[in-house]
């Protein structure tokens, strides 16, 4: 199978300081890839390479590449092009003020997407994906903010499956969530991945055995073991990746 | 445990006098706010009381008439009150665009080079002595009007627009700039992660997000231009009866009105001026009834 991401000597640096080593990896498509590691070990911002969110930082520099499907995204593709491809849910839930169907609606008319009908198609279906649709269709033109915090973070992965993304990237999504609205999200996660990519920052470990095909450990910016979940949680080549799962650091 | 007993005593009453210091001070902005208010009205609405020593007037008449001439003791405010909202309306029209853009290219778009010029511009703006606004616009916006308008005089309603829309600037700016600046990121990053583009972000995430600060902006500058004296007193012409019929005509605004005549005024006169300033006093608490309702339901709105 193709990759869908090749990352080839990925450096990263904030002004002076390097947060990301020599990043090597491959990500298959249709799989859900966990970045796992302690806090301040460039998972975030590995993340965050990949769909050019550190572009918005100032001082950001990055080296190498980063190949999707085989195009350089920092050279061949377009960044508004790049996003729309490569959804993100971020770590706290971030919907706009605005109501659900305006959130859920904005990526696409953002894109030029006019037509009521077809926005309303948009809306519904992509709802529907992220397992929402039941508890909104009946409130859709209330403000999300007025959602718990599980159904607004549902919401923000309904609003980024609206255009339609081949990969969706997801930065400890669950963190902010209660256990019930995490599980909600993990099952979506597997749900979701029959049809696109998905790479998750998570801190919780059971979370990445759960739901994660591969697992990758970062430490100090750089990436100490990639492989398959089973391999990383039972028998671990880095002696550090051992520590770390066992609960001895991080 | 005596030494101890004695301590608290003592920060006990400490803390008592500057709770009442903070009480005093605050009390005096109150005390200020009301003895004007007093005053005004008290002095401002003699003329409509029957019985009233320097004689009475006819309120209807007061707020409807076109004519003020003192010397037959015409007191028509009804042009100049027309006078005013244009000019503010005007002012509004013309300075809010320029100041909502403004405060995006400073909080969102400008590079910190261009910030450190155009901050410090905006900030020496607003504390430039409104006599000097007036000046300038004596000296070149008057001329300039002069030449394009049809009619003999600079002095006009559109000049009195273009000082006032320079003065409502600093103050919808800073404050656009402010509401822009604490649109929490998590809302910019959510729209480019979409794959918005950033002028798309701002129109459609950032100001609608920041609407409730940016009104409170517009607010704020209204009150500004309704209660500008100085500078728009040397632009306006003031003519003495007259509604307005098109933007270079002279206007005569209330703030004009009161400080034109009241260092001479006397008797009835001397309190129709201060029933002008009723008028004006009337306006602005409108303003701040409306400012309080704006700010109010911010965010989840």
């Amino acid at each position: 199978m193709e990759n869908k991401f090749s990352i080839k000597n990925l450096d990263m640096y904030y002004g002076d300081f390097q947060a990301l080593k020599n990043i090597n990896m491959e990500i298959k498509p249709k799989e859900i890839t966990s970045l796992i590691g302690p806090s301040g070990c460039g998972k975030s911002t590995f993340l965050r390479t990949l769909n050019r969110m550190n572009d918005l930082i100032e001082g950001v520099r990055v080296e190498g590449e980063v190949l999707l499907d085989g195009e350089d995204i920092y050279k061949e593709i377009d960044v508004t092009k790049l996003r729309t491809r490569i959804g993100m849910v971020f770590q706290k839930p971030n919907p706009f003020p605005m109501s659900v169907y305006d959130n859920v609606a904005y990526g696409p008319r953002a894109h030029g997407i006019k037509k009521k009908s077809e926005l309303d198609e948009i809306v519904e279906r992509s709802l529907k994906r992220a397992a929402i649709w039941d508890e909104v269709k009946d409130r859709i033109k209330r403000n999300a903010l007025s959602l718990s915090g599980g159904q607004q973070q549902r919401i923000c992965i309904a609003r980024a499956l609206a255009v339609e993304p081949e990969v969706l990237l997801m930065d400890e999504p669950t963190s902010a969530l209660d256990p019930i609205s995490t599980l909600k999200v993990e099952d979506l996660a597997e749900e979701l991945k029959k049809e696109i990519t998905i790479i998750i920052v998570t801190h919780n470990m059971q979370q990445a055995a759960r739901i994660s095909d591969k697992t990758a450990f970062f430490l100090n910016g750089e990436l100490i073991e990639f492989d398959e979940t089973d391999f990383i949680f039972s028998t671990p080549r880095d002696k550090r990746t051992e520590d770390y799962i066992t609960g001895r650091f991080g | 445990m005596e030494n101890n007993m004695k301590l608290d005593k003592k920060n006990e009453l400490k803390e008592k006098l500057a709770h009442y210091l903070f009480l005093f001070n605050a009390t005096v902005a109150i005390i200020s706010v009301a003895a004007i208010a007093f005053f005004v009205f008290y002095r401002g609405l003699q003329p409509f009381i029957p019985g009233n020593a320097e004689g009475n007037y006819s309120l209807i008449d007061f707020l409807s008439g076109l004519e003020w001439r003192p010397s037959i003791g015409k007191f028509g405010i009804l042009y100049m009150i027309v006078g005013s909202l244009l000019a503010t309306f005007g002012a509004i029209i013309l300075g809010v665009p320029v100041g909502i853009l403004t405060a995006v290219f400073i909080a969102e778009l400008a590079p910190k080079w261009a910030k450190t010029i155009i901050k410090p511009a905006v900030e020496m703006l607003a504390g430039i002595p409104s006599v000097l606004y007036g000046l300038f616009g004596l000296g070149v916006i008057v001329p300039w009007i002069m030449q394009i308008s049809p009619q003999a005089q600079g002095q006009s309603l559109l000049a009195v627009i273009f000082v006032l829309m320079i003065m409502i600037l600093p103050t919808v700016i800073t404050i656009t700039e402010s509401a822009i600046n604490s649109v929490p990121d998590a809302y910019r990053e959510g729209s480019y992660g979409l794959g918005a583009t950033k002028l798309y972000t701002i129109f459609k995430v950032v100001l609608p997000a920041a609407r409730s600060g940016i009104l409170a902006g517009v607010v704020l500058g209204i009150g500004r231009a309704i209660g500008e004296t100085m500078a728009v007193m040397l632009v306006a012409g003031n003519p003495i009866a007259g509604l307005p019929n098109s933007i270079f005509s002279p206007i005569r605004p209330l703030t004009t009105n009161i400080a034109m005549e009241m260092s001479y005024a006397f008797g009835l006169h001397q309190e129709m001026l201060f029933a002008t300033g009723v008028v004006l006093f009337v306006f602005i608490i409108l303003i701040n009834l409306i400012l309080s309702r704006v700010t109010r339901g911010s965010v989840l709105k």
